[in-house]
């Protein structure tokens, strides 16, 4: 057998359909008849739609109906029928379901026409009379009304109070973090196709098929084997696709009214009417001796969340297993504002979690006098000391080495202002990440066809992650056959189960799932071959290929026939002993010109740990992604609400920053070697998140350097520069 | 309401996208976004804010990049368009689709086709020679996915091949 394509830098099996712009997205399938729907949108934080008059707005010519929560079809009545696999713990919100106005930019009304312009025009017509109440939109102004999340925390450990009261050495600080949504550069959209015999085809921007067509099921009361959900391509996501969104809910409604085929792409600016990052503030609190060895260590954290469900992430938890402390106390609490429900975007609760650890850390190693380097040295933890589990791999000191000689992290004055380049203070700083590695149970189905191709597939996504190409990787290896004779399929609600594509979990989930069906399928044929010809009775299975639509052994060619197997995969028991999770250190340089207040960060490094990379090259592409992101979380993302209104303002890709091409400077990977046959069969551990995860940190701990000045409260942006 | 609105008439124009001619009937308020896309389904060129800002609608009017959003079908009366699905002959990709899927230039894809056709017209332009100056041409275009340096080394090693100044 050849060497294996796992571990290979491939290129993207979509990459020709990507380039070329044959890739349909969710909202680019054709059907004749289509009709275009178009949200219409309030503009009140809180109260009740009074009236509702459609009259204009139906009387432009191709408008077809206007639905709104008066004239809507039957829908749910019950929560659980609008929970789905990412929901949050209470009522989940309702698209026109009724009067109630819970948060600005709801949908109010959808208008139906036979083109988009018509429809978005009446719908400028649309007159709606909302009595409006009074709101809370600003969780810093509501922290008072603040109640525990329902959260599974890990309790307290040792003695917090007393250790930290009798540490030499203290920090005792409060970050907080802003609004930020995930902006996919695909907004949302749903093409519903209404079949002649009223079943749905629905293409659908998800991470989750499946998750989309149980949504459908329960909320419509539609048979399930009538409701199919398609999602080929995803134009980005960051888990903003895993929950189903209204515009989902609305086309599949109005072309059930309709019986015809409906589409409802949101607009940009709707693309800020449901989940987003939660506004956080956290105070962290660090006990230390003289070494700088961790004492104690307290988290408490507050987010925001909807008036009608308590979104919950993993925001503190990292403080309690990224080091070795015997004195830790996390806390978590929520405040309900007059908003739409957070959801998980990029590395949910790390990324702003992390930021206040790895902040509080630099302090910490500042107040110390100690390299902030080597601070973290030690208080490096073998085990997860939430959970009292050794680390399956943690290959965390490979990371902070390799990262910081390829930084040169060495060479560091460690004095603020210390370091000056052409009339611009240069500063130097790190953190360190970490994201959980988890499995979940996925199915996958492989099928020779008697001409030799090899098709697998799973209902998973590929929303840019690189799942069609590392998939078809595996399984061309698992069944021993050219990249070229292997297909793998997803984003079909049809195909074999498979779990929300989010949280870094796909390839160790869906991965080991189509590697076994791969495996068995081999089995299959060679069992069958051997019963089928004689002659190839006693040969070693090894000896079986299949290559040119030929089954080969031994330089004879034999006929195949089609034959298939579809395999459920789980976490292995041996995994329940050990805790599992990618690390990273990230060295970040950022030149400053304090006149103008104007910041680059020139150089990033991001050394990560994250088990066998199957694709270096998409898996770097993942991590740079990440350090984008991170990156954008540092200086510039931040959705800014006027509380008067309780809308957001800066709605738009104009007034929400995030990087462009000119923001970036040097970013270098670098994957360190960690073997770990714990975690899976696969030994990956998944790369989405953890490229995002203490990038912000490590940019305010370099603005520190540069500057002398801390800045605790996020983004870094010019003013707090200046100031 | 007394003045009903009504749906505005329709102009008759001619275009060349990607070598074909087409003779159409466009209401005025429609995009040369929206007729690319839901009339004349080349999705390709895609929509990610139809105001402007992102630069996901990019192709290359007359040879020159502009923002499929902000430009109204009438406006092209007679222009010669090309889309991304018309840079590559037959199988035989761009030189700059074939980088773009050497250097992993996207993620998502869905910032891609404008990606590509701005960076055909600013190789046009001339005036992108150093990296930081391709980073300053390219910033109309966003990438959510974060590819940014995946698409500077790959319009890197394409210009050469497009007729632009070697970087």
């Amino acid at each position: 057998m050849n060497s294996p394509l796992s571990g290979q830098p491939l290129d993207r099996v979509d990459g020709p359909a990507k380039v070329t712009g044959r890739a349909r997205y969710a909202g680019e399938y054709p059907e004749p008849g289509l009709l275009y729907g178009s949200v219409v949108s309030g503009n009140v934080a809180r109260g009740r739609i009074r009236r509702i008059d459609c009259d204009a707005a139906l009387a432009v010519p191709g408008v077809v109906e206007v639905l709104h929560h008066l004239n809507r079809p039957k829908m749910a009545g019950d929560d659980e029928s609008y929970e789905d696999a990412d929901a949050a713990e209470g009522k989940p919100f309702r698209p026109l379901f009724n009067d109630r106005v819970l948060y600005s930019g709801q949908p109010l009304a959808l208008v139906v026409a036979e083109s988009l312009e018509v429809a978005r025009y009446a719908g400028s017509l649309v007159r709606i009379e909302i009595d409006a109440e009074a709101h809370r939109t600003d969780l810093f102004a509501e922290l008072d009304n603040a109640h525990d999340a329902p959260a599974e925390l890990p309790g307290p450990r040792g003695d917090f109070a007393g250790a930290f009261e009798a540490a030499p050495f203290k920090v005792d600080a409060t970050y907080s973090t802003p609004v930020e949504h995930h902006n996919p550069m695909e907004p949302h959209a749903s093409t519903v196709i209404y079949n002649a015999d009223g079943s749905l085809q629905v293409h659908d921007k998800t991470q989750g098929t499946q998750n989309s067509q149980d949504y459908l099921v329960k909320v419509f009361d539609l048979p399930k084997e009538r409701v199919r959900v398609c999602a080929a391509y995803v134009g980005g996501a960051f888990g903003s696709g895993l929950r189903p969104q209204y515009q989902l809910t609305l086309a599949a409604m109005a072309a059930l009214r309709l019986q015809r085929s409906v589409r409802v792409t949101l607009t940009r600016q709707q693309m800020f009417t449901f989940g987003y990052r939660p506004r956080t503030v956290q105070r962290l609190r660090l006990g230390a001796d003289a070494q700088g060895r961790l004492l104690a260590i307290s988290h408490e954290a507050t987010g925001q969340t909807s008036r009608f469900e308590d979104f919950t992430e993993h925001l503190v938890e990292w403080s309690g297993m990224l080091y070795r402390c015997d004195n830790v106390a996390l806390g978590y609490r929520l405040v309900p504002l007059d908003v739409y429900t957070p959801l998980d975007m990029r590395a949910p609760g790390a990324a702003s979690g992390v930021i206040a650890l790895e902040c509080a850390m630099d302090e910490l190693a500042q107040a110390l006098s100690l390299d902030p380097l080597e601070l973290r040295r030690v208080n490096f933890a073998d085990s997860n000391g939430n959970e009292g589990k050794p680390y399956s791999s943690k290959a965390l000191l490979d990371c902070y080495a390799r990262g910081a000689l390829r930084f040169g992290w060495h060479s560091r004055d460690p004095r603020p202002r210390s370091m000056q380049d052409q009339g611009e203070l240069v500063g130097w700083g790190m953190a360190g990440g970490v994201w959980e590695a988890m499995q979940m149970k996925a199915s996958a189905r492989a099928r020779l066809d008697a001409d030799g191709h090899l098709w697998v597939s799973s209902a998973t996504t590929d929303i840019g992650t690189g799942t069609y190409t590392v998939m078809t990787q595996i399984a061309a290896d698992a069944f021993g056959m050219a990249l070229a004779d292997v297909t793998f399929q997803l984003g079909d609600s049809s195909l074999p189960t498979a779990p929300l594509q989010g949280g870094s979990f796909t390839v160790s989930s869906v991965g080991p799932a189509v590697r076994q069906a791969c495996q068995a399928l081999r089995g299959k044929l060679v069992a069958w071959a051997k019963g089928r010809y004689p002659e190839l009775a006693g040969i070693d299975a090894g000896a079986f290929v299949v290559r040119d639509g030929q089954l080969q052994v031994a330089g004879k060619a034999y006929a195949l026939e089609a034959m298939d197997v579809r395999v459920d995969a789980e976490p292995s028991a041996r995994r329940q002993g050990f805790a599992s999770a990618t690390h990273s250190a990230v060295f970040v340089e950022v030149r400053i010109d304090e006149a103008l207040g104007t910041l680059r960060v020139s150089r990033v490094v991001s050394a990560v740990a994250a088990g066998r990379v199957i694709n270096p090259k998409t898996a770097r592409s993942q991590i740079l992604g990440g350090v984008v992101w991170g990156l954008g979380m540092a200086l510039q993302e931040e959705t800014q609400i006027d509380h008067g209104l309780g809308r957001y303002m800066n709605h738009n890709l104009a007034e929400y920053h995030i990087p462009v091409n000119a923001d970036i400077g040097e970013i270098e990977v670098i994957f360190v070697d960690e073997p770990d046959d714990i975690v899976n069969e696969l030994g990956s551990k998944g790369v989405g998140e953890i490229g995002v995860v203490g990038v912000a940190a490590a940019v305010a701990n370099a603005v520190c350097h540069a500057t002398g000045r801390r800045v605790r409260d996020f983004p870094l942006t010019v003013e707090k520069l200046l100031g | 309401m007394s003045d009903v609105p009504s749906a505005p008439n329709t102009h008759a124009i001619g275009l060349y996208i990607n070598g074909e001619q087409h003779h159409l009937q466009v209401p005025p308020w429609l995009t040369l976004l929206d007729l690319l896309r839901d009339e004349l389904d080349l999705v390709g060129t895609k929509k990610g804010c139809d105001h402007g800002q992102c630069g996901a609608c990019t192709v290359l009017r007359n040879g020159r990049r502009v923002n499929a959003c902000l430009t109204l079908a009438i406006m092209c009366d007679g222009d010669e368009l090309t889309t991304i699905e018309g840079l590559a002959h037959g199988d035989r990709l761009h030189p700059l689709q074939q980088a773009f899927i050497a250097h992993d230039a996207f993620q998502c894809g869905y910032c891609t086709p404008g990606q590509i056709c701005s960076a055909v017209g600013m190789a046009r332009e001339g005036r992108a020679r150093s990296r930081a100056q391709i980073q300053e041409a390219m910033s109309g275009n966003l990438c959510r996915c974060g590819a940014y340096s995946n698409i500077v080394a790959a319009v890197e090693e394409a210009l050469p091949q497009m007729g632009g100044p070697r970087p």
